[in-house]
């Protein structure tokens, strides 16, 4: 689904030239929930840009779907979920899932059905008509998923969707995205700062480090498909935790 | 009570007392005692007899009661009396302390969730109104010159007789100088916004120009126009186009500014169209900055049609009337003109405001309830 | 956003203002042509170059649009070549109009903060007074100039004072208006920071509210100092005041003196930017003694 070779970006600032990613080598597989996790400045979200085609990268090839990030975009191959909901104040939640079948050509009626779909599937459906501010953080996010879902494209991009949330809402939303993800089939990439967050809802867990931003540690997830809230108590979980974890201390991640 | 409201209550009482003991009015040198004034004189008994608040509780809606007794007489009075002595005029301060006492007290009540927050309409209505009685009072009971400061009752009188006079001013001014220049000049600055929003080369050079011109004494150019566009109300619409083209100009370039980068980033992933971003997100983002520039140039272009007849206009017009009325030293007239003036221009901007509301209603200035 | 936007602004202006000077030329070249076409026609005047035209077309006594160079030759025989105390001199004018507009300004700024302290520290006053004071900015007060100045010379007050009082009245809502928002900008937190000091209401003005309201202040003083000269050139309009930039203005416009027009606003536009000026002054003083990065 994405391949990256060699990928490097540098970006150049008034105190020099700041290396976000060198040489990073990737394979993402479709149907995969691959996380990224690393401290700030790691990279891992410039390289979520990269894809998406928000960042152009310096030097190495990197190929979504098959074709270039830009022409990904253009074919709308991908879905990406900001850190915040970004979603429109002066829009109701059902017509903000619609924007982008708005500027993608979509009809009245076909709008119509996907917005039904994609709002079931994130279980908002009762809160069409509400403004976003009238909605919780949760909640909002939740529309800004349904919104990235709307014209189903198979790759889907998150950068730390719930960072902003408390931990309960977060544990919530977690099991609704594992579920969301295992009903719909797509491939997902997400970043997190959140070591349970990485390892409960990932196949694949990339772990980066900063100055210059780089690939550490690509762990395989043994976890079963199937997982309950309560599989982070289990002594595999807590394995590939600790795996994370010592993947993060190699690339110094912890110092200040 | 507070102390502060004690002070008032008490000297709003003491001044009821000096009413009565001093001359009140006159006619022709002669002397008018208070009892001819029975409303009065029930104002200031109970006046006086309020000062039992201090051993028990009185509502503060017996001070407004006084307040707008004693307004009340005091005005019906000056129907009889030429001239307010000493008595009449500490009438007046004790009115005016009660209704005071009213306000503070009223609005104690309303910090202190003991009165719903609508009641606290009363108070600017309570002040407006205190505002105009002790004008009224002063200039007839006290005869200052016409000249110096009209009352408001003959100023409504000279408003209601020259109703046809003022009508036609005001369709010379407001409803064909202002309302061209305006919808002309915010219409082009917005335009001119919109076609120099793809050149950040032609942003970063006009806008500090415009921020500037915005701040200049614009109306000067006033006298040019009359020359280029004649006395007739098209160069007053010029004057009115040019104050409200640049205040458009440059709200529009800062509010297309405004919409976030993660929204912008969320369009460039659907891969939306220059267009698309701008009739989609950027053009609503901005409606906040457009609406206050539309407030803004709504009093800019009354003042911008006004004074530009101060130049020169054929002999109709609001500035014209005030400028010619007051060489006249027909002081009513003018204010009449002010007046209406005024009312037109605030009108004129809450119909802004409402549409503005209801635009912009998920702006949280908007949603908040404080405009 | 707005600092993106100035950065590396100056050649930018530069550009576009030279931009502008070239359509000046153009628009004073077509505006003038034909008046100066009839000129030639009724005094008999045939076979006139093209070249000569133009020149003359630049250098009318009374064109329509008068060119730049025009202006500002007026502007420099007005200022430079007269004595200050001649009444033809733009600089008396100037000063006229200036001196105005400071004393006003002053006054409205301190009758605007003072209302302001007492708004925010009086419920009552607030509630009585701040509906009519933001209703006030909807109307046109400079309406009044005439009648201020017509019916205070009528009493005997004549020259500054009358138009000092107009400007005041124009900067004092401003003043009022942003001043109240100022003091009342401190956060929750703040404020009970500063009861957990048990600090009195004094103290949190003076340590909070006051520095806090600053950048306020600059901010309505800039809309304050420009509606203050507004106010002293208009309150200059009435008929029997031959003093300052607006009875220029005036004069200029009797006899179709349009270079003298153009000139006299060229004076009010440079003192509107220096007053401005002057203020950001202030303002970036004030903002480097309070350690706000530059």
């Amino acid at each position: 689904m994405v391949e990256a070779k060699g990928l490097g970006l540098t970006f150049k600032t008034a105190d020099g030239d700041v290396v976000a990613l060198s040489d990073v080598n990737l394979d993402i597989k479709r149907g995969e929930f691959v996380s990224f996790i690393g401290p700030s400045g790691c990279g891992k979200t410039t390289f979520l840009r990269v894809i998406a085609d928000l960042e152009q990268p310096t030097s190495g090839s990197i190929t979504v779907n098959g074709t270039s990030p830009a022409d990904a975009r253009v074919n709308r191959s991908y879905g990406y979920v900001f850190q915040a909901p970004a979603l429109f104040p002066w829009r109701t939640i059902e017509k903000n899932v619609a924007l982008p079948l708005e500027i993608m050509g979509y009809s009245e009626a076909e709008r119509r059905e996907r917005i039904a779909r994609t709002m079931k599937l994130v279980n908002l459906d009762g809160f069409e008509k509400k403004f976003p501010w009238q909605l919780s953080g949760g909640m909002q996010q939740r529309a800004s998923i349904a919104r990235a879902l709307a014209f189903d494209a198979d790759l889907l991009l998150m950068d730390e969707p719930f960072g902003a949330l408390d931990e309960i809402v977060r544990d919530h939303l977690n099991s609704e995205l594992l579920k969301l993800w295992a009903s719909t089939r797509k491939t997902i990439a997400f970043v997190t700062h959140s070591i349970p967050e990485a390892v409960y809802l990932s196949t694949k867990i990339v772990v980066m480090s900063p100055r210059p931003g780089r690939v550490t540690d690509i762990i395989e997830s043994t976890l079963p498909a199937e997982r309950p809230l309560e599989i982070r108590e289990t002594p595999e979980f807590l394995e590939i935790a600790h795996r994370v974890r010592e993947g993060l201390r190699a690339g110094h991640s912890y110092e200040v | 009570m507070s102390m502060f409201q004690r002070l008032l209550a008490a000297f709003a009482s003491g001044f009821a007392l000096l009413a009565l003991i001093f001359d009140f009015a006159s006619t022709e040198g002669a002397p008018l005692p208070v009892w001819e004034f029975p409303v009065v004189g029930v104002f200031l008994v109970l006046a006086l007899l309020s000062l039992a608040r201090f051993r028990l509780a009185l509502s503060y809606w017996i001070d407004g009661g006084l307040a707008a007794l004693g307004a009340i007489g005091l005005i019906m009075a000056l129907d009889t009396l030429q001239q307010g002595e000493p008595g009449y005029w500490f009438a007046l301060v004790s009115a005016w302390l009660f209704a005071w006492l009213f306000a503070e007290r009223l609005s104690s009540a309303i910090s202190a969730d003991k009165v719903r927050e609508v009641a606290g309409v009363l108070i600017p209505v309570v002040f407006g109104l205190t505002i105009v009685v002790a004008w009224e009072a002063i200039t007839r009971g006290g005869n200052v010159p016409k000249v110096l400061l009209p009352s408001p009752s003959g100023i409504w009188t000279s408003l209601i007789d020259n109703i046809p006079k003022i009508a036609a001013d005001f369709q010379q001014t407001f409803l064909k100088a202002v309302l061209a220049g305006y919808v002309l000049g915010c219409g082009a600055g917005f335009l001119v916004a919109i076609a120099i929003d793809r050149s950040p080369f032609l942003k970063r050079g006009l806008l500090p120009l415009g921020n500037f011109i915005s701040a200049l004494p614009l109306i000067g150019i006033a006298p040019i126009m009359v020359m280029w566009f004649g006395f007739d109300w098209p160069s007053k619409a010029a004057v009115v186009v040019i104050m409200t083209f640049f205040p458009m100009l440059v709200n529009t370039v800062a509010g297309l500014n405004v919409a976030g980068h993660m929204e912008r980033d969320l369009m460039r992933t659907y891969a939306s169209g220059y267009w698309s971003t701008l009739f989609k997100l950027r053009l609503p983002a901005a409606a906040p900055f457009i609406f206050n520039a539309l407030k803004i140039n709504s009093t800019l272009a009354l003042i911008g049609a006004i004074v530009a007849e101060f130049f020169g206009t054929p002999i109709v017009g609001m500035g014209f009337r005030i400028s010619s009325e007051i060489g006249k030293l027909n002081v009513e007239m003018v204010w009449a003109e002010i007046a209406v003036a005024a009312l037109a221009g605030s009108v004129f901007y809450w119909v802004v405001a409402l549409i503005e509301r209801a635009v912009t209603f998920w702006h949280p200035s908007v949603r908040g309830g404080r405009a | 956003m707005g600092r993106s936007l100035r950065e590396g602004s100056l050649v930018p202006i530069l550009i576009v203002l030279a931009g502008l000077i070239v359509v000046w030329y153009v628009a004073a070249v077509l505006m003038n042509w034909q008046g100066m076409s009839d000129f030639y026609q009724r005094t008999d005047v045939s076979n006139v170059s093209f070249g000569q035209q133009l020149n003359d077309v630049l250098n009318a006594e009374k064109p329509l649009l008068p060119a730049p160079h025009q202006i500002v030759g007026e502007f420099w025989k007005t200022t430079v070549e007269q004595a200050v105390t001649s009444k033809r001199s733009l600089v008396y004018h100037g000063w006229q109009t200036l001196s105005a507009t400071l004393l006003g300004f002053i006054m409205g700024t301190v009758f605007g903060i003072g209302l302001a302290v007492f708004i925010v520290h009086n419920q009552a006053m607030d509630r009585s007074l701040m509906p009519w004071i933001i209703a006030s900015q909807t109307i046109p007060i400079l309406a009044i100039a005439p009648m201020v100045i017509v019916v205070l010379n009528a009493v005997g007050i004549s020259g500054l004072i009358p138009k000092a009082l107009i400007s005041t009245y124009l900067s004092f809502f401003p003043v009022v208006v942003g001043m109240v928002k100022g003091f009342r900008s401190p956060e929750q937190i703040q404020l009970d920071l500063m009861r957990t000091y048990n600090a009195s209401r004094f103290e949190v003005f003076t340590k909070l509210r006051w520095p806090i309201a600053l950048p306020y202040l600059f901010t309505s003083m800039k809309v304050g100092v420009a509606a203050s000269l507004v106010g002293a050139i208009v309150g200059e309009l009435p008929a029997g005041t031959s003093n300052g930039i607006g009875a220029r203005l005036l004069a200029g416009s009797y006899y179709g003196q349009t270079i003298q027009i153009w000139s006299a606003l060229l004076a009010a536009a440079l003192l509107a930017g220096a007053l401005i000026a002057l203020v950001s002054l202030a303002e970036r003083v004030t903002n480097t003694a309070l350690g706000a990065r530059a």
